[in-house]
Parts: structure tokens; sequence; C-alpha cells
């Protein structure tokens, strides 16, 4: 048996001084979240740390349909499910296409391009939101999912073609030469050898396209009105017109909300955490 | 003897189809050309369509005499230096933390990066209804412990604007933690083996050691989190919604203000104020990122 000397303990307790207000000062909005979700109504203003009756009751409400505020529940999680898909898949044909353009075509004015999309990606997507609604009313596109789905394509696309460049021009260029010996065209190029040697950082930009559209608020709830088309998120902001807002139920949809993104993250931790810190710290 | 031949092929090439595109040069610009129709529609012409609805110069007299527009500067001000400041400094400790070798410490940063990967509308929300000085969770303990009843936390532009500060600092203190993690795994563990064996104290290590190789990290960290904190809409709108009063708007939140005024020039204007801020930023990262 190893002896524990003083010195360890005090180690440890300084350790956990620190660890038990971290997780405390985390956990603490999720769990409000998930504990009001699963009160029953009248309990749900008590203040306990854990509700006297746990019950599902509200998740059957959402599911269900069964309040004013929740009659488009099935649909508006779908909206949010579309439009988050296509983003994705838009970003990744978009963004595949410049970054190989750029770092393996070497296109002219690829660089400008590359400059331009970064200069989008650093201006705050808040300050261009207004100029976006109005161009979208010029468009006739408002209360069309379309004008979602692209604004969420020009807000993700500039970080995507960044990160893709760069692990673009990490794969050897003897590949290039050797495919053009063989006669190969640019686009055998890329779908031969591009495409498969570039998955892990396709599925991460795919990744986080869909997780940007799918958090999405202020771009959804300027852009989208109808109730019959707006995203599940907006739906949880409008909750909020109300004083009397049924907010056990605000909470079980904001639970069903922020599972999948959620889940999501954790599955592909390797890819995101990797890709987003290569970025910053490469600098 | 292949190896040979190569280099001699290389300049047969550009003589001959000079006066046409190659087609690597043709393919290259069919594959840019989906993003650089983003480009124009989706930005160039919002971009300059603002500018046109910022040109008059009654816009910017109106907007300076709305008392409302001089507290969103200050309150942004305010929002970007106590915020970035407190979250990375805290980042910088935590991140020190977070590198000890414990099994616990692994499994609390899991449950640490909860913030940045859940959607931010459900957990402000969450935090709005804590913070309800009726039936919030906060009061309600307050009134336990102490028998007196909790400030109505929202209620006060002061306490508001702080605890949008703190909704901001909660969301986003994982993901500049990761980052300074990195950062501080990437320095050689034999950097610090050498100063044990000289005897520095722990502070010797931290500044001769951990700051030097961290300072440009931590530098760019904190200008690219003023770009974000810059534009942070949902900590504020969804938190206070700008109140009590319109007295905790931020420059973020501003423009949408105007827009449900109807006076979009306004808007515009606002955001062509908080240009002379953001550019200069946005040209510091363009040239760090684009090397």
């Amino acid at each position: 048996m190893k002896p524990i000397s003083l010195r360890t303990v005090t180690t440890e307790a300084k350790l956990l001084l620190i660890g038990i207000p971290v997780l405390v000062w985390t956990l603490l909005p999720v769990y409000n979240l998930f504990l009001f979700s699963i009160s029953p109504k009248e309990s749900a203003f008590a203040g306990n740390l854990w509700p006297d009756h746990p019950t599902l009751h509200n998740f059957a409400v959402v599911f269900g349909e069964k309040h004013y505020y929740l009659s488009h529940f099935w649909l508006q999680l779908w909206n949010s499910l579309l439009i988050a898909v296509t983003v994705g898949v838009l970003t990744l044909i978009v963004a595949t296409c410049a970054a190989f353009a750029i770092s393996r075509l070497k296109v002219k004015g690829g660089r400008a391009v590359m400059n331009l999309a970064l200069f989008t990606y650093f201006i705050p997507a808040a300050f261009l939101a207004v100029p976006m609604y109005k161009t979208m009313g010029n468009y006739g596109l408002l209360n069309n999912q379309w004008a979602l789905i692209l604004a969420m394509l020009t807000i993700a696309a500039p970080y995507s073609i960044w990160v893709l460049k760069q692990a673009s021009d990490k794969l050897p260029y003897e590949l290039d030469e050797a495919a053009k010996m063989d006669g190969a065209s640019p686009l055998q190029l890329f779908r031969l050898v591009y495409l498969p040697l570039m998955t892990p950082s396709l599925v991460a930009i795919g990744t986080y396209a869909l997780l940007l559209a799918w958090n999405e608020y202020l771009y959804a709830f300027l852009l989208l009105s109808n109730d019959r088309q707006i995203t599940l998120g907006v739906a949880l902001g409008n909750f909020l017109a109300a004083d009397d807002s049924p907010w056990e139920l605000l909470m079980a949809t904001g639970l069903i909300y922020a599972l999948p993104p959620a889940a999501i993250y954790y599955v592909f931790k390797r890819y995101m955490v990797g890709g987003l810190t290569a970025g910053a710290v490469k600098s | 003897m292949s190896t040979v031949a190569i280099p001699r092929v290389e300049p047969v090439l550009p003589a001959g189809p000079k006066k046409r595109l190659s087609p690597w040069q043709a393919w290259g610009l069919i594959l840019l050309t989906p993003y650089i129709l983003v480009l124009l529609v989706f930005v160039f012409y919002p971009v300059g369509y603002g500018l046109l609805l910022a040109r008059h110069p009654e816009s910017y007299v109106r907007l300076v005499d709305d008392p409302i527009f001089s507290r969103s500067v200050v309150n942004t001000l305010i929002f970007l230096v106590i915020g970035i400041n407190l979250k990375m400094i805290v980042a910088l400790l935590l991140s020190g933390f977070f590198i000890q070798a414990r099994t616990w410490i692994k499994w609390l940063s899991l449950v640490f990066i909860l913030p940045w990967a859940v959607p931010s509308i459900p957990t402000i929300l969450s935090v709005r209804f804590m913070l309800n000085p009726e039936w919030g969770v906060i009061n309600h303990l307050i009134f336990k412990l102490t028998g007196e009843d909790g400030p109505n936390w929202l209620n006060d532009p002061t306490i508001a604007l702080s605890m949008a500060i703190l909704m901001h600092i909660w969301k986003s203190l994982p993901f500049w933690t990761l980052i300074l993690i990195a950062g501080r795994l990437a320095i050689p563990g034999e950097l610090y083996e050498a100063a044990s064996v000289d005897g520095a104290s722990r502070w010797q290590k931290f500044r001769f050691i951990t700051w030097p190789s961290m300072q440009t990290l931590y530098l760019t960290s904190s200008i690219l989190s003023m770009i974000w904190t810059l534009g942070d809409f949902n900590s504020v709108y969804l938190l206070t919604g700008g109140g009590p009063a319109d007295l905790t708007h931020v420059l973020a939140t501003l423009g949408i203000r105007y827009l449900r005024l109807d006076q979009v020039d306004l808007s515009m204007a606002a955001i062509v104020c908080a240009l002379p801020l953001v550019l200069p930023l946005v040209y510091f990262m363009m040239k760090r990122l684009s090397r």
C-alpha cells in the first residue's frame, strides 16, 4: 500500500476546489432546463432541486401538440432538420469545389476569393442581418425557407472553404502530378484522388454547417415568420411573446431541440475540436 | 529512366495551347463559380445596398440624438472590455487546471464543453427563467438561505447587462479554454523539467515558460473573441430583450431594434458607426490567417 502524503491530499483538495465550482457553473442552466421539463406544472415553481413527482407528461403534451404554442411542433422540428441538412449539403458542395479550385488547380484569382471569404467570415453575422433581410425582401424570398438556407450557406461557406483549403494544401502535390501523367482529367482527379483523401475534413465541415444552421436564431426569426415555416428554434423564442407562457413546456421543447446537436457534437468531437483548434492555433 | 523523362515533357506543354485556357484553369473557374455567385448575390449586393441605405447624413444626426444609441455604444464597450478579459483570464487559468493528468478531470472536461455543444436558445431561456424574480430558482435559493427577497435581476439595467455578459462567458468559455489547452500542450515538457531541476517556483514557470509561449495565441484569441463578442446577438436579445426600457442594447441588437421600429436607415447607420471598430480587427485576423 502506498502511503498517502499530506502533500498529495492538499493538491487533490485544491484541484477539487476548482473542479466543483466549474461543474456547478457549467451544469446549472442545463440542469434547470432538464428539471423543469420533468416537473408537473403545479410543482414547477416550488424551487426544489428534484421534483416530488417527476413526470414525462410535458413531453407527452409536446409530442401530442396539445398546446397553442406547440400546434406545429412536428412540422417545425422537420423544418429545422430539413434546413440544417440542406445547408450542410450545399455548403459541402460549394466549399469543396472552391477549395479544390483554389488549392489544387491553383485557379487565377483564387487567392483573392480566399481573402474575400475570410473577410466575410470575420464580419459578425449580426451586422449583416439587416442588409440580408432587406436583400431577401428585394429578391422576394422573405418567408421562404430558401432565404434562410441561402443566408446560412453564405455564413457557413467562408470558414468551410478556409478549413478545406488548409487541409487540402497538406496533400502531397506528387499525387496530382502522377494523376496528370496518367492522363487524368481535373474531374477524375477531384473524384478519385481528392474526395477520398479529404473525407475526414468533409465530415467535419458538413457537421459544422449543419449545426450552425440548426442552432441559428437571429436569421431564422428575421427571414421566416409563418408558423408553418419557422424552425423549432424560432418557435422556442416565440414562447416569450406572453408573460404567462407555459415554461415547463418551453423547457421540454428546448430539451428536445438541444439533444440532437449535442449528441452530434459529442459523436464528432474528435473532428470538431481538432479542426477548430488547428484553425485558431496555427496562427 | 522515367525520372529523366519528366523534365523534358514539362517545357513543351505551356508552348502549345497558349491561346485558350488550359483545361485545369477552365475547370478551376467552373468549380469556383458557385461560391463567387454566393459572394456576389448574398455578400456584395447586401453590403452595397446597406451602404446605400446608410448614405444620408441626417440618419447619423438622428442616430446620435437617440439616447439609446449612445447607451448601446457604452454597453458594447463594457461588454467587450469586461466580457473578453474575464473570459480569457479564466480560460487561461482553467486550461492549466484541465491539463492535470487525472481521470476525473478528463470526465469533467467532457461535461465542461456542454455549453458550447448545446444550442444557445434553450439554455439562455433557461437562465432567463432561473433569474425570474418570482419563480426563478436563484431567488428561491436566496429566500431559503437568507429569508429575504432576491433582486429583480433583469429589471435593473446594470444587473441585466452583467447577466448578459455572464451568459456570453458561460457559452464561449469552453471553446477558448480548449484553444488555450491546445496551446499549453504544445509547450515541450522538457522546459518544465529543466526549470524544476533549477528549482523554479510555479509562478516562475508560468512567467518564464508558459506565458512567453502562449502570448501570441492569447492575443490572437482575444482579438477573434472580440469580433465574435461584438456579433453576439443571442446572449443579450434572448436574455434581456434589450430591456428594461431599451437600456441593455448592444450594437448587435440595436440594428434589430431599429428594424422593428421600421427605421432601416438608422439600423444601417448604427452598423456603419461600428465599422471603424470592426474593420481593424478583421484586417488583423485576415493577415494572420491568410499567410
